[in-house]
């Protein structure tokens, strides 16, 4: 099929950038989207033009490096799919794609597609692990975890920290992707210790960041291709309020700034 | 108290507040509307819950200055998050497609502005009778007859009454959830409370400046 | 010049070495740990668990990665599971016997005290994992659940539903983003190593590129360890992520670290078949599959065209439980593979090209219904639905072999360093625990064991055993190793040919892949070992960099993996034609039964093939390490 791309350009971090078109004829239904993208700039690289610059690595949607922004919508039109396992038969001939990167102050635009998310990696930093060093655990089945226990933590626990959530919020808030971890740790027996002292730091990291709050418009839970529920932000900010409630000294939480 | 302050500063924290403070609102405005709705019992039904209203004077303002608290909490909240929020994205993009938001959701700010303009016009209006031609104290069945002669006053009720729905739709939604009040759902963008309180609290309000309209009340 | 090959394998008894070994080796006192530096790259499960525990332990740690996040490394896409000997089913298991049937499956070409070591160790990863808050499967009563893998007859798989190896990573990568909020590690994200420095001997530190900047750094350190993955995408199309290289361990082989068996190189038997010339990469399904799937082919090669519903169950061949009654689907990967291409080779192949066979679930979606099935691989059938638009429930899948890892690596000693004194080499990137194939679920197992509890005993042992001069990187040997990176980077601008990098990827893929892939002969090697050195000599004249070195550049990193593939895959096939037996994921189709089973030969070549660099333009020099089996009785692989 033949295509017209509408592509995000940008040489560098804070420069200004532009959306340039690009004619991708002869694309088959089975490539992926990236693989059109290969396509595409392998054909740029023939003419002397620099290649589309975009994130991707593992290609079969765990790694959460791919994040584009696709005719409006993270990730494309697929539901529970990354780019990467997006393929072409979701278009059709003729179609037009707009392909623009992430949009959010936290996640500054490094070059083209790409953009900076090492904001979520301070956000786990401020909080999103459980501290057992090696060596010290105990036998794994000396703590019964009940299935369902087990099982929603899990569902948090999918998450691949793609930032498609913060691309699809209208107020660019990193709350799915906050809530999924202080909800991933926070319903295990093994993460209880450090709860509210995990709520209270990562939330205030990820304001600190320069994310929006969230209104639950809900667009995050549609764009997330691990299918994380916006009922972890319900358990996020139950987790905060009683986190606040209950004493904490601040400056044993707050975030290395 | 600085757990406060700092709970405040965060944008669950402001959240919360506007959780808290729209669950309090929305109570009052179901007790209201009920209030409202004995107009269809009559004059006399009308003048009496006037009275019961005021029988403590100390109590009412005891329940205005609650309700004038919630309400700018409220407003101060929406409108720092509505500033936070817009600097999160200093960029937008070319395209951008709602997928599931629904339009009440995204008409909150614009639709939160339009009440806080129809408060002031109706305290103005049916309290205060700043905005009406014959204002009656304890009088309250022919002040809103009267009130409702003006077809542009009943149609700006109707239209702000419409926008209280689509702030409920999504409000009476949100305001659970965001207290983490809400049971965990397979389907948690699922609202048939929500729809239900808007519908009936939305209605409720407007049947009156429309029975008046069509001479149903008189 | 041979090197000396000293495995360091501790004396005595196998399942008392790792512990004697531990009381032997010298400790760095607790407030002497600060003092020392060391590098980490890779941030995978080996590096990221190699960082973070060094880094409680008080060491200053600097750890770097290519990827946005330590968070990405391609661990990450491991779907099955983790092994461990816990027997908590109560159905045989014991470390005596993950040790047996993981030197049994590498087809008796590993080092046994390494593997009896992994295996028990394996014990403790799992409770390290569960106190991190790695949510494994459970049952109803809350315990952990286990499930079978290839190779084995007990069920000793820990997992977290199809996505452990995220799972572990996340866990690893959280209590590194823990050791960097504390100060213990500083991370290099975006940061690739282009160069390794030795200075008097010993690994002092790398040469490294801000991906984003373009800046060639230096850093340096007491030791170094490498954590950098296989080497699988030398075939072009691989499982591997796009980005995984060679780079790393062949700039450290090149600097005097010697490679062993390079020629090791695993082929998934379940990957979603090519489906055209634009393939980028190949999706595996997970290998846990074939404990409900069932592999077959139609008996008659007229069939082939046919809908698989349409062949009767007569005419259907399945293969790998005619061939294998005790094992059946759950053959290993090398057999399983194996028997996949020959059906095809017989014309017997299904899908677009031939190149596949199915994967049949109808039996186990009636045997436990859809429910059953739906709860044990959703994710994997919705994976598979979205890439080829079929659906797994109604159809059986196809899969076809696809090459997933590689055993082979760097040369290490029993304390995971290379012959480079202070170089560490842990998880895929080194050689040492799966021998000729690796079985199912033991990746994660070796890489987790190696970063949480070998390397945090072994570095402490070098660094107080060697006195190790201050080290700066204004040393003319740091000066020098960054000088070189740039001019390679400055030669790969300035060609400006006419051909892109992956299109020479691609056609060294294609070599690799026929040549030295699931079956590799003496002319076929040949004929590779003349025409990868063209290949390489059209590269550097005539491959297109556009842009600069200054600022995010993908084709100029491309274009330096590719360079480093390219030399490379030549030591492979270089290695391919030395090994003149059949082992494991290396066939030699001279070397085979009667009935097509690999035939090896443990007289001429039961060692560890090292191969020591000689200079540019000269052949590498074979070392071996001899494979001393004093545990195990040398057997025929048998899983029939």
């Amino acid at each position: 099929m033949n295509l017209t791309l509408h592509v995000w350009r940008q040489p560098a971090p804070g420069q200004p950038g532009r959306i340039v078109d690009y004619p991708a004829p002869d694309i088959s239904p089975d490539m992926s989207f990236l693989e059109m993208l290969d396509v595409v700039n392998e054909r740029l690289i023939e003419r002397g033009e620099e290649p589309i610059a975009f994130d991707h690595d593992c290609r079969e949607g765990i790694c959460g490096s791919c994040g584009l922004m696709i005719n409006g919508a993270a990730h494309g039109p697929m539901k529970l799919t990354t780019a990467c396992q997006l393929h072409m038969r979701s278009f059709k001939d003729g179609d037009e794609i707009w392909i623009e990167p992430w949009r959010a102050k936290a996640f500054p635009v490094v070059k083209d597609l790409i953009v900076d998310r090492s904001a979520f990696d301070r956000i786990i930093q401020a909080g999103g692990y459980i501290s057992a060093p090696t060596g010290t655990a105990q036998d794994a089945n000396a703590l019964p975890i009940g299935k369902p226990e087990a099982d929603w933590a899990m569902d948090n626990a999918a998450c691949i920290g793609c930032g498609a959530c913060v691309a699809a919020c209208p107020n660019a808030s990193a709350s799915l992707f906050t809530a999924a971890k202080i909800t991933h740790l926070g319903a295990l027996p093994q993460g209880q210790p450090e709860r509210m002292r995990r709520a209270l730091a990562m939330v205030d990291r990820m304001d600190l960041e320069g994310f929006g709050g969230c209104t639950l418009f809900g667009e995050c839970q549609e764009a997330c291709p691990k299918g994380i529920s916006i009922d972890a932000i319900m358990q996020m900010n139950r987790d905060y309020v009683l986190a606040s409630a209950t004493k904490v000294e601040a400056k044993e939480w707050s975030g290395s700034a | 108290m600085r757990w406060l302050l700092k709970f405040w500063d965060s944008t669950v924290g402001k959240k919360v507040v506007m959780g808290v403070t729209g669950i309090g609102l929305m109570a009052f405005l179901l007790v209201h509307m009920a209030g409202n709705l004995q107009m269809f019992l009559g004059a006399d039904a009308m003048r009496r819950y006037a009275e019961l209203l005021r029988t403590s004077e100390e109590l009412l303002w005891v329940a205005r200055l609650g309700l004038i608290g919630m309400a700018v909490l409220h407003i101060v909240a929406a409108l720092q998050l509505t500033a936070i929020n817009a600097k999160a994205r200093p960029e937008g993009y070319a395209r951008k497609v709602p997928q599931v938001s629904t339009l009440a959701s995204r008409t909150m700010r614009l639709g939160g502005i339009l009440l806080a303009a129809f408060i002031v016009y109706h305290l103005g209006h049916l309290t205060l009778g700043w905005f009406h031609p014959a204002l009656v104290h304890l009088q309250p069945y022919g002040n809103v007859i009267i009130g409702f002669r003006s077809p542009l006053v009943v149609a700006f009720y109707v239209v702000a009454m419409f926008f209280l729905g689509l702030h409920l739709f999504h409000g009476a939604w949100a305001g659970f959830r965001t207290l983490g009040l809400a049971k965990r759902s397979a389907e948690p963008l699922q609202r048939a409370f929500a729809l239900w309180f808007a519908v009936i609290v939305s209605a409720g309000f407007a049947l009156i400046p429309i029975a008046v309209y069509l001479g149903i009340l008189a | 010049m041979a090197l000396k090959l000293d495995a360091k394998i501790p004396s005595g008894p196998l399942a008392e070495k790792w512990d004697k070994h531990r009381f032997e080796m010298k400790l760095v006192n607790p407030a002497n740990k600060r003092k020392y530096s060391i590098i980490v790259v890779g941030s995978g499960l080996a590096g990221a668990s190699a960082a973070a525990t060094l880094s409680e332990l008080g060491y200053n740690v600097s750890c770097f990665c290519y990827q946005d996040s330590p968070r990405r490394a391609h661990s990450i896409a491991a779907q099955g599971g983790i092994n461990a000997a816990k027997n908590y089913r109560n159905d045989g298991d014991s470390v005596q016997r993950l040790f047996y049937d993981t030197i049994k499956g590498g087809d008796f070409r590993a080092r046994e005290a390494n593997v009896y070591r992994l295996a028990q160790v394996s014990v403790n990863i799992i409770d390290q994992c569960v106190a991190q808050g790695v949510p494994f499967a459970r049952e109803y009563g809350g315990l952990l659940a286990n499930r079978s893998f290839g190779g084995a007859q007990v069920s000793r798989t820990f997992y977290a539903r199809g996505q452990t190896g995220q799972q572990l990573l996340i866990g690893a990568y959280q209590a590194l983003e823990k050791e960097i909020a504390r100060g213990g590690v500083r991370m290099y994200e975006r940061h690739e190593m282009l160069e390794l420095v030795l200075v008097d001997g010993k690994a002092r530190g790398i040469i490294v590129r801000d991906m984003v900047t373009g800046e060639i750094e230096s850093h340096a350190a007491d030791a170094v360890i490498l954590a950098t993955g296989g080497y699988g995408n030398v075939f072009y199309l691989s499982t591997n992520a796009k980005g995984c290289n060679v780079t790393a361990a062949y700039r450290a082989y090149k600097k005097g670290a010697a490679f062993g068996n390079p020629c090791f190189t695993q082929i998934h038997p379940t990957c979603i078949p090519v489906a055209g010339d634009h393939q980028s990469k190949l999706t595996l399904m997970s290998e846990s599959l074939r404990n409900d799937g069932r592999v077959w082919v139609p008996k008659k090669a007229e069939d082939c065209g046919k809908e698989p519903s349409q062949i009767a169950e007569a005419d259907r061949d399945y293969y790998l439980e005619r061939k294998y009654p005790s094992f059946g689907n759950l053959s290993p990967r090398d057999i399983a593979s194996r028997a996949a291409k020959e059906a095809c080779d017989d014309g017997r192949g299904v899908g677009p090209g031939g190149r596949g066979v199915y994967l049949d679930f109808a039996d186990a979606i009636k045997r436990l219904g859809r429910q059953a099935i739906e709860e044990r691989y959703g994710n994997l059938f919705e994976m598979y639905q979205r890439i080829t638009d079929e659906d797994p429930y109604t159809r059986p899948m196809r899969i076809y072999p696809a090459v997933h890892y590689t055993m082979g690596g760097l040369w290490v000693d029993y304390n995971l360093m290379s012959t480079i004194p202070g170089l560490h080499v842990l998880g895929e990137a080194n050689f040492s625990d799966h021998g000729a194939n690796r079985l199912g679920a033991s990746a994660l197992m070796q890489g987790l064991a190696d970063g949480y509890f070998v390397i945090p005993y072994t570095i402490g042992d070098y660094l107080a055993s060697n006195k190790l001069e201050k080290v700066t990187v204004d040393h003319p040997e740091f000066t020098a190793a960054k000088e070189a990176v740039e001019q390679r980077t400055r030669r790969f601008l300035s060609i400006n040919g006419t051909r892109t990098v992956d299109s020479f990827h691609r056609e060294l893929g294609k070599i690799m892949w026929e040549k030295c892939g699931m079956a590799r002969d003496e002319a076929g090697l040949k004929q590779a070992l003349v025409e990868i050195p063209r290949l390489r000599e059209e590269f550097w004249r005539n491959v297109r960099v556009l842009g600069t070195g200054e600022g995010l550049n993908q084709s100029l990193e491309k274009a330096g993996r590719v360079a480093d593939f390219l030399e490379f895959g030549e030591l492979m096939c270089l290695d391919a034609l030395h090994r003149e037996e059949s082992c494991g994921g290396h066939f030699r189709s001279e070397h085979q039964t009667e009935d097509g089973e690999a035939k090896r030969n443990d007289e001429r070549f039961a060692y560890v093939a090292a191969w020591e660099y000689a200079g540019e333009g000269k052949a590498p020099i074979l070392n071996k390490e001899p494979l001393a089996f004093e545990n195990v009785h040398l057997s025929t692989r048998s899983y029939k």
